[in-house]
């Protein structure tokens, strides 16, 4: 195929737009004021996640120590073996279950909804308004009302409680990725392109995989990102859909049978911060490394529409 | 290609061609995914959890074996003996708690990060838009403990200043508080992102008409920054609502499956949820749960027609 190489039109344009420089506050205290005002913001918004890593390192008498101690210290690995004893040495395994349904929602999410949101970006097709209008509709339904409808579906007709598959088979074609792809397909990817690529003799099928995908990266990303981090944090789904065996529980799940209650003063509180960590850290590694990214393409189609 | 050889060799049939056939096909094989899974897991659940909401029915009883109660679910609920308008109460007050914060702050930090912070807008924003991808049975573990009675971080800061401990998930009246401030600590960042986003769509010629007319920071802050913020204010506040009024994680982690002393953070979908899986009375639960979304979406209207009615006032 004989594709020319095309340069995808920036489409962040929140993020790094040109912007001609405004003029400062003329008083040195009011902008004084303004760096404290966000650096307040900036600290109380990090310093949850400094205490946790902090707590995870010390030993249990001391994470309630008067006065506080709030440096790191020395009790990782015994906290790390006491969360192991306190699952019956299955944290790696919900490590593993929570990763396995992540990326298995992930994979299949950005695969389905590029999938319709191509088609409903550059196909005319009959009854295209009022298919997209009923996926947007759809938006419109809370997640809550669907919560025992769907205990019910798995459990009375599909008997899948307790699998995995509860919690990523029913979101992998959804409105929200949908619209976000068209959105980003729509202004992103001339029609003539596909017009070319057909010309050039590329089944409908070729075109998405060879022509559309390559193109879509960032906004992949950004959906990617966001079915991860939203299927790894999925800790309501996971109470319904009964994983609640040590071997088939997610993170979040056996995050909070180990604590017993976040009231509860005689929880082993090295083993719990030891597991919030474990809990924490793919959610931060994967969001530093594509924050710009999914700032920006969360933000992109909110309100243009 | 290998259709296209094909096709040339057989005799000219004009009307049908594998590929244009295939191109008609196309866009209905690559949306069905979206209709099929919907139909399963969406619409047929619907129409179950509308029907049970007009039945008792226990589903350890098995298919078919419900009984048809009419409105007496709906009644119930709205009636004075169950929980269901208190813990409706308790949702919107914490959803007012946390809420209506979350935007007072985000607009102003999302306003002066934009205006004057052009360097660091992008460290900041991640910065402040940590807490909304972390997950939230963690983090409210977290806060818990900084809420702990005798031993917590913040009991400890405000002996130091001469306060007394303040039992902040043992007093009915404080426990909304202390659960709200988890709900405002998690998503005043995203509120900033969306925002700032808002900021950045608002074209600079309009700042400077107004420059060369004479008005002021405040002038154009009041005058054109909140008028042409109003859609990205609609869409955030929006979203507020729906997602208070569905609050779970943080009360049930923080405070336990029944809302902790005398159930001062029992919301309505933890009331919901109890009802449908402790009690597994799931028609009474659905019918609760059709309820609330009418609250939602209630409250959703009222936000519209709020926004519409100044909207073409000001514009």
């Amino acid at each position: 195929m004989t594709t020319q190489p095309l340069k995808t039109p920036p489409l962040d344009s929140s993020a790094t737009s040109p912007r001609p420089p405004r003029r400062a506050l003329r008083l040195p205290v009011g902008r004084a004021a303004l760096w404290v005002f966000v650096g307040i913001a900036c600290f109380v918004s990090v310093v949850p996640f400094y205490l946790m890593f902090v707590w995870a390192s010390l030993p249990t008498d001391q994470i309630f120590a008067v006065p506080p101690h709030l440096w790191f210290g020395s009790a990782a690995v015994e906290n790390f073996n006491k969360m192991m004893n306190a699952t019956s040495g299955m944290a790696l395994r919900q490590f593993w279950n929570s990763l396995y349904i992540s990326v298995l929602a992930t994979a299949t999410t950005l695969f389905f909804c590029s999938l319709a949101g191509f088609a409903f970006a550059m196909y005319e097709f009959r009854g295209k308004a009022a298919l997209f209008g009923f996926i947007l509709l759809t938006m419109l339904i809370p997640p809550l009302v669907m919560d025992i409808p769907s205990f019910l579906v798995m459990n009375n007709f599909l008997h899948w409680i307790g699998t995995p598959r509860t919690l990523w088979v029913p979101g992998m074609a959804n409105a929200f990725g949908i619209f976000l792809m068209r959105q980003y397909i729509m202004s992103a990817l001339p029609k003539s392109l596909i017009e070319a690529a057909r010309l050039d003799g590329a089944t409908e099928f070729g075109i998405y995989t060879k022509v559309v995908v390559p193109l879509i990266r960032p906004i992949l990303a950004t959906l990617g990102v966001v079915t991860f981090v939203g299927s790894w944090n999925n800790f309501k789904g996971a109470l319904i859909m009964k994983l609640s065996e040590d071997s088939t529980m997610t993170l979040p799940l056996s995050l909070r049978k180990i604590t017993g209650g976040a009231t509860n003063i005689n929880a082993d509180w090295g083993a719990t911060l030891m597991m919030v960590v474990l809990t924490v850290i793919p959610l931060l590694l994967i969001f530093l490394l594509a924050s710009r990214q999914v700032i920006s393409g969360l933000t992109s189609g909110a309100v243009k529409d | 290609m290998q259709d296209r050889a094909r096709l040339a060799t057989s005799p000219p049939r004009p009307r049908w061609s594998y590929a244009r056939f295939q191109q008609r096909l196309a866009p209905y094989v690559f949306t069905s995914p979206f209709f099929i899974l919907f139909l399963i897991f969406g619409l047929f659940p619907l129409g179950f959890s509308l029907f049970l909401a007009f039945h008792l029915w226990n589903p350890l009883d098995g298919l078919g074996n419900w009984r048809f109660v009419g409105w007496e679910n709906f009644a119930l609920a709205l009636g004075p003996t169950d929980q269901f308008w208190v813990a409706l109460k308790h949702t919107v007050w914490i959803g007012l708690l946390s809420g209506i914060p979350q935007h007072l702050v985000a607009l102003p930090l999302a306003f002066v990060i934009h205006q004057f912070l052009r360097r660091w807008q992008g460290s900041v924003s991640t910065v402040l838009f940590l807490p909304y991808i972390t997950n939230a049975v963690a983090i409210t573990i977290v806060f818990g403990m900084l809420y702990s009675e005798n031993l917590g971080l913040l009991n400890y800061l405000l002996h130091q200043i001469g306060l007394g401990p303040v039992r902040w998930l043992a007093v009915p009246q404080i426990v909304p508080y202390s659960v709200a401030a988890v709900v405002f600590w998690r998503y005043v960042g995203w509120n900033v992102i969306l925002y700032l986003s808002g900021l950045q769509a608002i074209s600079e010629d309009v700042y400077e008409a107004a420059t060369v007319d004479g008005a002021s920071s405040w002038q154009k802050f009041w005058y054109i920054t909140l008028p042409l913020l109003r859609p990205m204010m609609f869409y955030a506040f929006t979203l507020t609502i729906v997602g208070n009024m569905q609050l779970f994680e943080e009360p049930f982690i923080m405070t336990g499956q029944g809302g902790g002393s005398g159930g001062a953070a029992l919301t309505s979908a933890m009331h919901i949820f109890n009802t449908a899986f402790r009690d597994l009375d799931m028609g009474y639960a659905s019918a609760m749960s059709w309820l609330l979304f009418l609250a939602i979406f209630v409250l959703s209207m009222v936000n519209n027609y709020l926004f519409s009615r100044d909207g073409g006032r000001d514009v």
